[in-house]
């Protein structure tokens, strides 16, 4: 039996039976990293002393005959631009190599307080800025289903991480797709609540009006039960929501007959990838067949998402990455004669590529003359988009599409062309800019054994319907199951 | 609506992002094929449609006055790439 490939289910089962001990499924755990880190490079850091310090408190506590909650010892990877107290957080930069936050993270103090157990920091496109996880300063992550194919990104270290059985959790951040993209990629469930449902209190900020925190998981009753454990009000972010979280896994208890589920005509195209949309196609015949009923809808103004997405997401993180001037935390060019060289050597080192790019895009938008060019007419096609979906659930009580495109690209097949990876992102881009919710399960795989990815969109704070619909489907269909040859 | 080399040059003054020379050229490139790609919203009236800066319906939120816990200060000084006792140093900013 490897441990690391049971259900977290099961791990809580056995742990509660005393048929294993927290410290086995932790050392475990440690032991499948480090036999497939060589290959997946998941993690940027790995923390194994502070785990099995964790471990053993849990094994004292089943040992005084105390029953565990569900996720209680439960290893769990964090993507790197969480903070983590004493841990080092990097956001897979070279401008934050040495960081050690002196504070958590709210989901961090929230997966502390259920018990879960923190085993790494996983790997990501340099301050969450990419869709494959090749703009991480330390090294690409590779997909474990075929590593010459990237894992999706930003998130894709934790969505490889869960993928590879190196961790039965992991939370990532979704800005544009980041958690649903990379999950696709790597056969995962991962779920991007509605803005405002877990805290972003520090996450460090991408898009403010974008980021979100979710989990990546190997079954949707995972999803379910690490959504409910980091979801609810923080006064510490002024964007949360003050509504209450309802109990989720009662929703997993119900079935979807009846549920109108609407089809956006303009996410099928006819150049689309074959194979994704007969895997699409299969998925809405199985809903369908479990009492689902079906009609197409329009998203009329889709195909300006990516657009005015590289806008907004671009503009929001030139102000927030203007914070990187080597004053208080991160590097500091040494070269410097006066302190403008010193701010600009220090972030034209620090940063990479990419995270330059949009620094420049950002701040073109935002610069006098263009601004209501770029900037506010993005933001008023931003209500155009989030009028549609306002439209569309009048209709129908969740949205069913691709998650991308199509199945894991190679690494450094879009690396050279920016908007080429840009255009990646065209399925899950709406959803941020609507603040909604969205969750990503696999629907099968292609004829190359690459999982396909199933995106469900719901109304604001209407988690509990698309875990329900995800759950249904994946319950039917067994597509989690099936596991990498890593 | 082009972005050559002395455009890139303004906007890095701007954003405090230093480029080499010979990187200038194929920023503004990059730069140009983005720009490009949106233009595509400038043919979508807009016309009296209100701006989305964020999408939850949550306006000015206030928190009582009290007092709560502060960062350790040892802590947050160890992450400062120069300093000298509590104070961050840089380099002299008058002459």
């Amino acid at each position: 039996m490897n441990i690391h490939s049971l259900s977290v289910k099961e791990l809580n089962n056995k742990l509660n039976k005393k048929e294993i001990s927290c410290k086995e499924i932790v050392e475990s755990f440690l032991s499948r990293i480090e036999k497939v880190e060589p290959k997946v490079k998941a993690f940027l850091y790995t923390n194994g002393d502070r785990a099995r310090k964790k471990a053993e408190e849990v094994d004292k506590k089943i040992s005084s005959g105390a029953k565990l909650k569900p996720l209680e010892g439960i290893p769990i990877a964090i993507k790197d631009n969480m903070c983590t107290e004493g841990m080092p957080t990097t956001c897979a930069s070279k401008i934050l190599s040495d960081f050690k936050p002196p504070y958590s993270a709210d989901v961090i103090n929230r997966i502390e307080a259920t018990g879960m157990i923190i085993i790494g920091k996983t790997n990501m496109d340099e301050f969450a800025m990419g869709s494959s996880t090749e703009n991480s300063a330390y090294g690409a992550t590779r997909n474990p289903w075929d590593p010459e194919r990237a894992p999706g990104g930003s998130s894709g270290g934790s969505a490889a991480a869960v993928a590879a059985d190196e961790a039965p959790l992991a939370l990532g951040s979704d800005t544009g797709g980041s958690i649903r993209q990379p999950a696709s990629f790597c056969g995962v469930v991962g779920l991007k609540p509605t803005y405002g449902r877990v805290s972003r209190y520090g996450l460090i900020a991408f898009a403010s009006s974008l980021d979100q925190i979710g989990p990546i998981t190997r079954e949707v009753y995972d999803s379910a039960l690490l959504f409910q454990a980091i979801a609810g009000h923080d006064p510490k972010d002024s964007t949360s929501a003050g509504l209450s979280v309802p109990e989720i896994t009662d929703f997993l208890k119900k079935d979807i007959k009846g549920l109108r589920l609407g089809i956006p005509r303009e996410y099928f195209n006819p150049e689309m990838d074959s194979e994704v949309k007969n895997k699409i196609s299969e998925a809405i015949k199985k809903l369908t067949d479990l009492g689902a009923v079906v009609k197409e809808i329009s998203l009329p103004h889709t195909e300006y998402a990516v657009s005015v997405y590289y806008i907004i997401a671009t503009a929001e993180a030139s102000a927030n990455l203007a914070r990187y001037d080597g004053v208080r935390y991160g590097s500091r060019a040494n070269k410097a004669e006066n302190l403008f060289q010193m701010y600009s050597l220090t972030r034209g080192e620090g940063f990479g590529t990419e995270v330059k790019r949009r620094i420049m895009l950002g701040t073109y938008a935002l610069s006098a003359g263009y601004y209501d060019a770029y900037y506010l007419k993005a933001q008023k096609v931003r209500t155009l988009i989030k009028n549609d979906f306002d439209e569309a659930f009048k209709a129908c009580d969740a949205i069913i599409t691709p998650t991308a495109p199509t199945p894991a690209f190679k690494l450094g097949e879009k690396s050279t062309n920016p908007l080429e990876m840009y255009l990646s992102d065209i399925f899950t881009i709406s959803v941020n800019l609507a603040g909604i919710p969205g969750i990503s399960i696999p629907c099968g795989f292609s004829k190359g054994n690459l999982p396909i990815g199933l995106q469900i969109l719901g109304r604001p704070f209407d988690e509990g319907t698309i875990l329900q619909i995800a759950y249904n489907f994946e319950q039917a269909t067994g597509y989690h199951l099936r596991k990498t040859n890593i | 609506m082009s972005v050559d080399k002395e455009v890139i040059k303004k906007i890095a003054r701007l954003a405090n992002l230093y480029y080499k020379e010979d990187e200038l050229d194929t920023s503004a490139r990059e730069l140009n094929q983005i720009l490009t790609y949106v233009e595509k919203l400038s043919k979508l009236d807009t016309g009296g449609i209100n701006p989305t800066f964020q999408v939850s319906p949550i306006e000015n939120i206030y928190r009582d006055d009290i007092v709560g816990k502060s960062l350790d200060l040892e802590h947050v000084m160890s992450n400062a790439p120069e300093k000298e006792g509590k104070f961050f140093t840089v380099p002299k900013i008058i002459d």
